[in-house]
């Protein structure tokens, strides 16, 4: 089969639309195109039914009720609604909040801000595979603590957090719990019973929706989590969330949770063997190479690799027909290593030489196959011209050099 | 990110790629950058000491296209200078040869703090010989 280039591999950034999400959004375009508050004609009704139905599918893919699902504009409005719904609402109870250093930035800067309002954040570190320490956050808990809000899966590494022991310590101390599940929700298993829960986090373009759509889960019973609204306005989504519905988008979304979970169980399975594929065959390739984060706890799509001595835009410049992200500074405006990696303690110099690869619904083995062979060839030529290379095989020990910087 | 077409080009194909013995008299290198700042670059000198003029400069860098743009593009340049003229070297000619934005200026800075570093080992190395030199031509008479 011939490969269709370029080859996207970077699933964790966004998917593109199942056809038979776009399908299920066409009519609400054009000929269904009611308000979904219009509460005094066919129009409006149908549109109402329409996020009616798609509301259940999402709940439905996570164990949720129906009415426990409040739809957004996407994850990053979800996590500020459920961080500084939260605060507002039960400011009286407490002021202190619990995080982790490798949370999305949604969750790190929505606390920053908080932070400047008086409220205290303590971000629990990472241990070495990525994940938080239990006993870490057991110690962190006060009786000022409102809220713990850890990600299910990391976007960088894909390493899953210990939600359901951390949803049982949440219950047991009585702090609510939310998860950023933006990257797990329709990949693998998340109910948020099982999970005990709180509030999720959800978006839709990462499930093969459409982008502009996402939802917060807000449990209704055991406890009843109340939320100040962020938004104001007509009381839509009951009173949490005002502003008209996007109809279409949200058929879209519950047409994509509908598909993810029919097709998780075979899905992930087949992706994992193609993550195993390309890891492989890296390996087999390449010495000195590392992946960072729990290859245990782990999404099965997620592939973050580091190429020792090699930087990573330049590895990016030299597979430019493939879609993936580096953690390289020089990737981002802000001229700082991927500040997850940093987390992990594997020094910044591999931080610099990471690359993050996403498998999704339509990757293959001839993608994975030409992606990890053009890799080779392009680590190998870097290395020979990487002083960091010649140095090591040398035998000179990097850690200890003394660089000259300014 | 979009590249210049320079810049894509010393990428595919760097010039001077490849080390010099550290040792010799006549080469002078310069090591600079950090491995946590996602850039180191070498760059290495070999001068003629009769005409004091740089026969071959080589480099291997660390860091992103533009950092190994910088360097290739330093190494051309080098070759057939003098020691003096290498030295007038700056960074914004790197900049302006190379179209770099903004961002990348650094990379440029990097190049030219690779030229300076080479060319002072040479010239430490060029004195510590004289200074051998005279001392050996000074032990007869004492």
């Amino acid at each position: 089969m011939a490969i269709k280039l370029p080859i996207y591999m970077d699933y964790h950034a966004t998917t593109p639309v199942d056809p038979r999400v776009v399908e299920a959004m066409v009519p609400f375009f054009t000929t269904h195109f009611g308000n979904a508050a219009s509460r005094n004609h066919p129009f409006g009704w149908e549109a109402e039914e329409a996020v009616e139905k798609a509301r259940k599918q999402v709940a439905d893919l996570i164990g949720a009720n129906a009415k426990e699902i409040v739809f957004t504009s996407g994850a990053t409005e979800s996590d500020n609604l459920a961080i500084k719904g939260v605060a507002e609402m039960y400011r009286e109870k407490g002021n202190h909040i619990i995080t982790c250093v490798t949370e999305h930035k949604a969750i790190i800067d929505t606390c920053k801000r908080l932070e400047k309002d008086g409220y205290r954040v303590t971000y629990l570190p990472v241990k070495k595979d990525g994940l938080i320490s239990l006993d870490d956050l057991r110690s962190a808990i006060s009786d000022k603590t409102i809220l713990i809000t850890i990600m299910t899966a990391n976007n960088e590494i894909g390493v899953i957090q210990p939600i359901a022991e951390i949803g049982a310590i949440a219950k047991e101390k009585g702090v609510l719990f939310h998860t950023d599940a933006v990257q797990a929700v329709g990949k693998v298993p998340f109910n948020v019973n099982d999970l005990k829960v709180d509030m999720a986090s959800m978006s839709a373009h990462k499930m093969y929706g459409p982008k502009g759509v996402g939802a917060l889960y807000v449990r209704r019973r055991n406890p009843r989590v109340l939320l100040a609204p962020i938004i104001d306005g007509g009381g839509h989504e009951r009173g949490m969330r005002s502003g008209t519905l996007n109809v279409p988008g949200i058929v879209g979304f519950g047409k994509a949770a509908e598909l993810c979970k029919q097709e998780m169980a075979a899905e992930s399975e087949r992706l994992s063997k193609l993550r195993d594929r390309l890891d492989d065959r890296l390996h087999k390739g390449l010495d000195e190479i590392y992946i960072n984060g729990s290859t245990e706890h782990r999404l099965p799509h997620n592939l973050n690799i580091s190429f020792a001595y090699v930087e990573g835009e330049s590895l990016l410049m030299g597979i430019n027909d493939v879609a993936v992200s580096s953690g390289s500074a020089c990737t981002s405006a802000s001229l700082e290593p991927s500040y997850v990696l940093k987390a992990l303690g594997a020094g910044d110099d591999l931080a610099h030489s990471s690359i993050r690869f996403g498998l999704g619904r339509w990757s293959t083995n001839e993608e994975v196959d030409y992606v990890a062979d053009k890799l080779i060839n392009v680590v190998t030529r870097l290395r020979e011209m990487s002083p960091l290379y010649e140095l090591a095989k040398e035998g000179v020990d990097l850690s200890t050099m003394q660089w000259q910087t300014d | 990110m979009a590249y210049s077409s320079k810049v894509i080009d010393h990428y595919e194909n760097p010039r001077n790629v490849g080390s010099m013995p550290k040792e010799d008299p006549n080469v002078g290198t310069g090591l600079v950058g950090a491995p946590e700042c996602g850039d180191v670059m070498k760059l290495q000198v070999k001068v003629n000491p009769q005409t004091g003029v740089i026969d071959d400069a080589k480099f291997k860098t660390f860091g992103c296209g533009s950092a190994i743009a910088s360097s290739s593009l330093a190494t051309e340049w080098l070759k057939g200078k003098t020691v003096d003229e290498a030295l007038a070297i700056k960074n914004t000619d790197i900049v302006n040869e190379l179209s770099l934005p903004p961002v990348k200026i650094h990379c440029s800075v990097l190049a030219e703090d690779a030229i300076k570093a080479a060319i002072t080992d040479y010239k430490k190395k060029q004195q510590a010989a004289a200074g051998k030199v005279s001392e050996a031509h000074a032990q007869p008479t004492m």
